[in-house]
């Protein structure tokens, strides 16, 4: 495996689109649940420990080499806000696109041509990772602490937090992320044995009501 | 109450059979609950059947597992309610207790499965899990209440699973997880943000495959999500159950 393909992958200017999303921060935002450090650190730890857990383990499944297909229903019955499945496929056409570019492999070919609207993102992020030659534990790695970053950057632009705030919340969920992390691979791990039900389905309210609100905005800084 | 109790905790099942008589109305070959798990029926309306879970509201404690399975066969149209709140409250066995629901629906057949609001006493620990399997032409209409606490006290732990299976495929898997030894961050803004009651409908129907639909967030705190499949699912947050039913309803009334 190569560390610096994990860098690459990681990097938030990998060129995968994922800077148009707030994951849910810009609906929090706008009720009033998001107004500082500790309440964005709080919104990212309940998105880490629901649907970034879900994502993770999504990817690190997919990196494991368990059926795109089966993943990506998995997914959708994960992911209940019409909003957010079509932002999840969104970012997955995009991301399919820059890792064909970046890491050409069949897999990626074929998951393209099976899903040309674009499949869940996480598990397009799985099999980017087998393409760049990494393990499922990198690819839960990815997910996750994208899952957080990108509420984190949304953030500083929306309420003009201090960079330097956002960055210690990212940094203060780091022994969290490394827990979603491992339980990922676990999970993905058991799903290629006994199939995609075991994997985690832990939800956020608020995120599925929220993603709907915002999607019917006039006017929204982000996609989602 | 009767309670056949062991070291290990009360079980507890029930077992509901309905299927259609073939002259339009709806037979119950199998009604049947055991220790603190009663099941009665009551009067129905047309050819709808009417069942009632009684006395499992004073359970489940730690260390008990109790089990409902429920299963409207072809042509059968069921509704089973409860008499009132299921309160989980702690127990002197330290483990956590379960209530396992396992809801089957054959073609023709509707289940209409709507129990009062489950509330997470201070202390408790309960984890919920609820299958629903369906055939192509199965309806349903599903209502899950969760209230955190008895008014003013802090919530229990309580985790809740949610399947839904039509013609074999998962439509839906949700788990919702609170209360103290959850996952952090579950009452921060991404989760219920102070709010102590949650809950969801889903519906069944084979026509909303073709004609789902709008997907809208009604209302503070609630949303109509169409699904991947003919299902919707209405969701909710609210300050307290009163006000949780209140949405629920209204969401459902949106469909029609």
């Amino acid at each position: 495996m190569s560390r610096a393909a994990l860098l690459v992958l990681a990097d938030g200017r990998f060129p995968a689109g994922g800077h148009a999303h707030s994951g849910g921060a810009e609906a929090a935002v706008r009720a009033g649940h998001i107004t500082d450090a500790a309440s964005l650190e709080e919104f990212c730890r309940g998105r880490l420990h629901t649907s970034g857990a879900v994502a993770a383990s999504l990817a690190a499944a997919a990196a494991l080499g368990v059926d795109p297909g089966e993943l990506d229903l998995a997914a959708d019955a994960r992911t209940p806000s019409p909003a957010l499945r079509v932002a999840a496929r969104r970012l997955g056409r995009q991301l399919v696109r820059a890792a064909r570019a970046t890491w050409p492999h069949r897999e990626l070919d074929a998951l393209a041509g099976r899903f040309p609207k674009g499949a869940h993102q996480p598990v397009v992020m799985g099999l980017t990772a087998r393409a760049a030659g990494l393990g499922p534990l990198d690819a839960a790695y990815c997910s996750a602490y994208e899952g957080v970053s990108g509420p984190a950057t949304a953030v500083v632009r929306l309420l003009s937090l201090d960079p330097f705030d956002a960055t210690g919340v990212l940094a203060r969920l780091a022994p969290d992320l490394d827990r979603v992390a491992r339980d990922a691979v676990e999970a993905g791990r058991a799903a290629v044995t006994e199939g995609v039900d075991v994997l985690p389905a832990r939800s956020a309210p608020l995120l599925e009501i929220g993603a709907e609100a915002h999607a019917a905005w006039a006017v929204r800084l982000f996609a989602s | 109450m009767d309670r056949v109790t062991t070291p290990a905790g009360a079980r507890a099942s029930a077992r509901i059979l309905a299927r259609g008589d073939g002259r339009g109305g709806t037979a119950l070959p199998v009604l049947e609950g055991e220790g603190p798990l009663a099941v009665r029926r009551t009067r129905g309306s047309g050819s709808e059947a009417h069942v009632m879970l009684v006395g499992a509201m004073s359970g489940p404690l730690g260390g008990d597992h109790f089990t409902v399975a429920a299963e409207a066969a072809e042509g059968a149209r069921l509704r089973v309610g409860s008499a009132a709140a299921t309160l989980a409250l702690p127990g002197q066995d330290k483990a956590g207790a379960r209530y396992d629901v396992r809801l089957t629906v054959g073609d023709d057949a509707e289940l209409r499965w709507l129990p009062e609001q489950l509330i997470s006493a201070y202390g408790s620990d309960l984890s919920v899990a609820t299958r629903v399997d369906l055939a192509a032409t199965g309806r349903l209409l599903l209502r899950e209440e969760q209230v955190l606490g008895r008014s003013g006290e802090p919530p229990g732990r309580l985790s809740s699973r949610l399947t839904v299976r039509v013609a074999g495929r998962c439509v839906l898997d949700q788990e919702l997880a609170c209360g103290s030894g959850a996952p952090g961050g579950w009452d921060g803004p991404a989760g219920l943000a102070g709010h102590r009651a949650v809950g969801q409908l889903v519906v069944v129907r084979p026509e909303l495959a073709a004609e789902p639909p709008r997907a809208s967030a009604f209302a503070e705190g609630a949303a109509v999500l169409p699904l991947a499949g003919p299902a919707v699912l209405v969701t909710a947050v609210a300050p307290d159950g009163l006000r949780l039913r209140r949405l629920l309803e209204a969401g459902l009334a949106t469909l029609g």
